[in-house]
């Protein structure tokens, strides 16, 4: 979707705001909301590009508006009424519904010390699937607009670059996103020159690459 | 967590591995591994995923990693412009501005403006090249050694590499008192 979120070559959004020193969070409830996406990742009822995808259906204004972890809230509270986790009524009333089966939940302390390394999604599939293209060959991204979700920009769609690194395969976040399918393919590492992408006024040398 | 979807205990114990365990000092022992030790360096650039795994912070498998490397005729900036991908196991979360509208904007159209910005005006004739994570690879910027701290140890190395500066918004300085 051609989303506030895809902004990549806008130039009113100011200067760069540096906070030095910055903690991880600014504010208790932040920490709370980042656990909690974390830890109902785990009941694998959706996906990373799901989760993605309700940032992104924001309006343009709560977007700019809202913070960080403001949006994860949002986002979280969607996914957890539209996957059938808890209804909209428990999260108005705070309370579960009656008679409701406690769960037990799948992400427990004991598999998070120290370091949480298997609590994230991944992406990465280990099929064979046959690559389309080769290292060093001429490409066009695609022109598309879809409706859905996307990992390719509005700023290089159309644009030519060179195939710089096959990545191996992965989900298909326009599908994947939707709960429509893996879809597993080869993500490319591809070189865009600045030129390509942003005109002549642009740095000779200079280039952009994406991972498409 | 009164529905049995999350415990306690788990969001606590995944709290406090972002805020004490989990951040840039990963990434500066890959970095300050990779001044002293060619072929770690080789290793990293070539498989930042296996290479990453000695420190036992990332698994084999987890999250795919791409190390670019900065010289002095190419500099490495990393962005996500779409939303806020980020190489968690080596930098821990993002800052608030690496997820902020003019940071994810201007670093594809205006990444020297950017590093202005920054403190960093990059020679005309060096390559600027913006990784901008629009799938499932994470990107850690090697940076530069700086002059002047070719006795110190791997661990005194660390201690100089910074956040921004793998993230590729800044330089890593010389020890303090020393001049490049």
């Amino acid at each position: 979707m051609n989303g506030i979120h895809d902004m990549g070559g806008m130039q009113d959004m100011g200067p760069v705001s540096y906070e030095k020193d910055e903690p991880v969070f600014h504010a208790p409830w932040e920490s709370r909301v980042f656990a909690m996406v974390l830890a109902t990742f785990a009941w694998r009822k959706w996906n990373l590009d799901a989760f993605r995808h309700t940032r992104e259906v924001l309006p343009p204004e709560d977007y700019l508006r809202l913070s960080y972890y403001d949006q994860w809230f949002s986002g979280l509270r969607d996914l957890l009424v539209r996957r059938g986790l808890v209804t909209a009524a428990e999260i108005e009333s705070g309370v579960p519904a009656p008679e409701t089966a406690k769960a037990t939940p799948p992400l427990t302390a004991d598999k998070i010390s120290p370091v949480p390394l298997s609590a994230r999604i991944h992406a990465f599939r280990d099929v064979a699937v046959s690559a389309s293209f080769r290292v060093g060959e001429r490409v066009r991204a695609r022109n598309i607009n879809p409706l859905g979700h996307t990992r390719l920009p509005r700023y290089a769609r159309g644009k030519s670059g060179t195939i710089e690194r096959d990545h191996g395969v992965f989900v298909f976040p326009d599908t994947n996103a939707h709960f429509n399918g893996e879809k597993p393919q080869h993500v490319y590492s591809v070189r865009f020159t600045a030129r390509e992408l942003w005109g002549s006024q642009a740095p000779e040398k200079d280039c952009v690459y994406l991972d498409l | 967590m009164e529905k049995g979807l999350v415990e306690r205990a788990a969001l606590d114990a995944l709290v406090d591995a972002y805020e004490h365990k989990i951040g840039p000092r990963n990434g500066a022992r890959v970095v300050a591994r990779a001044w002293v030790d060619p072929a770690y360096k080789a290793r990293l650039l070539d498989n930042a995923n296996d290479a990453m795994a000695d420190f036992g912070f990332i698994s084999r498998q987890g999250d795919r990693m791409v190390v670019v490397e900065n010289t002095p005729r190419v500099h490495n900036l990393i962005v996500c412009t779409l939303c806020s991908c980020y190489p968690w196991p080596v930098l821990g979360l993002p800052p608030v501005w690496y997820k902020s509208a003019p940071y994810r904007s201007r670093a594809v159209i205006d990444p020297r403006g950017v590093l202005r910005e920054f403190g960093v005006d990059l020679a005309a004739d060096v390559e600027v090249r913006v990784w901008d994570s629009t799938a499932e690879l994470r990107y850690l910027v090697l940076p530069e050694r700086p002059a002047g701290a070719e006795r110190l140890s791997e661990d005194e190395l660390a201690a100089l590499v910074t956040r921004n500066a793998m993230v590729g918004v800044a330089k890593v300085m010389p020890p303090s008192g020393g001049k490049s």
